[in-house]
């Protein structure tokens, strides 16, 4: 079903959409206010953690919580290549090197875990979460003697750039994936991984591989934003918060479609935005709402009610295309 | 005695007193996962929800703390049985497949997790709360253990060991036993299954609220209670072994005593030890220890 889409007559149209929608956000900068540069970024690393989520989760239906843990090593990776005393390491480099951590620890946790099947690897990943914050708490205080770390500031027009060429890359790469043997090999483990394993699909690098690559966006996106919150600490950069609000918002804008994660996440975050600055009280309440509403009366999310809409004013007549 | 003998004895009768209350949380989510299939990340919140109910009881109206068992599991029940009855048969009926509501159905306690967690912020604030109920120390074999201790260790084997037989013995039980083994046969040999589903959750949801009745006669409380509780209490049933009642009782007593060890040792790391051991476990004997 993926394939005819993609090979439809009118394949140039998201194209050309989405070159229009990259040169309103890379120029947005230069005629948005700064509020509106720093909501967007928000919203980008958003989009960024639920694609890349998505990436591995979507198809494979393995449900990872460990997005806070690979984001959190991108923030803690800022942390110490670039305090506020003085950087290290260029900015650009300290992103790409969040990210490559990231990636390697995710190749390890991959190997070590995948064999993991079902409700045992999202415990598991949740678990990683938790493991770090505590490593790192104890390390903190006992070894560094510190609670929290300073991070030098970095011009938020900056960010916003460089967030961007994250979510260029990251939309190139799940373009790329999808229309490749690779995806199609992700998309059949999903399916049935036994007989993806029969028909020779290399499962279980497959699955590390892909865990790993979505890992590298997280980190990155982590590494980026820490530049923009400029004081972290255990808490704060290993929050489960990162963990769930990815899948919250896949769910919400729907798995079926590569257009999904990027709806829900847009919407949600956004939401966050308003929510937390009118009713901060309300704010997590809201949310838990929100996440039961969805998953009791949207299991396809956006996606499927858009589909499910369309249908309806169609007549039918498009039912099974 | 020598003084390492009496540390030692300190140490190990601390695990075994923490243990009591760890078996209990552990096995009202043996019964909510094992049976019912929900692996509720909300299970801490059912803790903290009777332990707050105990501190307002006895503070504003004067209750003993312990008479507030009777009244505080009777509510949670009707809550845990009402959200079962609305919220999870219908995500269990609409799933396509068991997996799909295992995935559906955690996703959800999520969400149960922060609502009954912000109710509680809104309702009694975010400090530490606390009150002081039979701190007296009493001395065993040559350490001394604040009373409140001993009794919550008593009522925690004493409840843990009436469900048990509750389950063992009674014609409810047998039919939880069954819809533990097989729900759809079960079903067709007579057993209500919905009900009994929504049986097992409220029971669970009772262990947990009497376990927080417990705790609050010993150590201070917060609406962010709960989540440390769940995890440890999820740790405890895959150690023993899902759906295994005993399994869950004895894994309780284990986690008190090695978190106890680790905490003498170097307080901090405590939860790492247990993130640690549980990940270690996952990775060498998913099934737990009395797991098939």
């Amino acid at each position: 079903m993926g394939i005819t889409t993609l090979r439809s007559k009118k394949s140039w149209i998201p194209g050309l959409t989405s070159l229009i929608l990259l040169a309103v956000l890379a120029t947005l900068p230069l005629y948005g206010s700064l509020y509106m540069v720093i909501l967007i970024t928000a919203i980008m690393m958003y989009i960024i953690l639920t694609v890349s989520w998505a990436i591995f989760s979507g198809p494979t239906g393995y449900m990872s919580l460990a997005s806070a843990a690979f984001f959190g090593v991108g923030i803690y990776s800022s942390a110490i290549l670039l305090p506020n005393t003085g950087a290290v390491l260029p900015l650009l480099v300290v992103v790409a090197l969040g990210g490559l951590i990231s990636f390697i620890i995710a190749l390890i946790i991959g190997i070590v875990t995948l064999r993991l099947r079902g409700i045992y690897f999202a415990i598991f990943t949740f678990g990683l979460v938790e493991l770090i914050k505590q490593v790192l708490l104890f390390w903190e205080i006992k070894v560094a003697g510190t609670r929290g770390r300073f991070i030098g500031l970095v011009d938020n027009h900056h960010i916003f750039w460089t967030m961007l060429g994250i979510l260029v890359l990251l939309m190139l790469t799940t373009y790329l994936i999808r229309r490749s043997k690779f995806g199609l090999a992700l998309q059949s483990i999903g399916e049935d991984e036994e007989a993806s394993a029969h028909t020779g699909v290399n499962v279980t690098a497959v699955k590390v591989i892909t865990f790993a690559i979505s890992a590298w966006f997280m980190g990155a996106a982590g590494a980026i934003i820490a530049t923009r919150w400029t004081y972290i600490d255990p808490y704060i950069a290993f929050n489960p918060l990162f963990s769930f609000m990815p899948v919250l918002m896949a769910i919400f804008g729907g798995l079926g479609q590569i257009y999904g994660p990027i709806l829900g996440a847009a919407i949600l975050a956004y939401l966050e935005e308003v929510l937390i600055t009118t009713f901060p009280y309300y704010y997590m309440l809201s949310f838990g709402i929100i996440l039961l509403v969805v998953i009791l009366y949207l299991p396809d999310g956006l996606v499927g009610l858009i589909r499910k809409l369309q249908r309806r004013v169609l007549g039918g007549q498009r039912a099974n295309a | 005695m020598p003084e390492s003998i009496v540390r030692i004895l300190d140490v190990a009768i601390g695990g075994l007193l923490m243990g009591g209350i760890y078996a209990l949380i552990a096995m009202g989510l043996s019964l909510q996962y094992g049976v019912a299939r929900v692996l509720n990340i909300a299970h801490g919140e059912f803790i903290m929800l009777g332990a707050f109910a105990t501190f307002t009881l006895y503070t504003v109206l004067g209750i003993n703390p312990l008479l507030t068992l009777v009244i505080v599991g009777p509510i949670i029940f009707i809550i845990g049985f009402f959200l079962h009855r609305t919220l999870f048969t219908r995500l269990r009926v609409s799933a396509p497949n068991p997996d799909a509501y295992a995935a559906s159905s955690m996703l959800a306690t999520f969400g149960l997790l922060f609502i009954i967690q912000n109710i509680a912020l809104l309702a009694w604030g975010a400090d530490l709360r606390g009150y002081s109920y039979l701190n007296f120390g009493v001395s065993l074999g040559g350490a001394v253990f604040a009373a409140n201790r001993l009794v919550t260790l008593g009522f925690a084997i004493g409840i843990g060991l009436a469900f048990y037989l509750f389950l063992a013995r009674s014609r409810i039980g047998k039919a939880i036993r069954a819809a533990a083994q097989d729900p759809t046969t079960a079903g067709l040999m007579g057993v209500n299954i919905n009900l009994v589903l929504a049986l097992c959750f409220g029971l669970g949801a009772v262990m947990a609220g009497l376990a927080g009745t417990l705790l609050s006669m010993r150590i201070p409380i917060t609406p962010n209670m709960g989540l440390n509780y769940t995890i440890i209490a999820i740790i405890i049933v895959v150690l023993g072994g899902l759906g295994s009642i005993p399994g869950s009782f004895i894994g309780g007593f284990i986690l008190g005593i090695i978190g106890t060890i680790v905490a003498y040792k170097e307080p901090s790391l405590s939860l790492a030890a247990y993130y640690f051991i549980f990940m270690l476990l996952l990775l060498v004997r998913p099934q737990g220890i009395l797991g098939k």
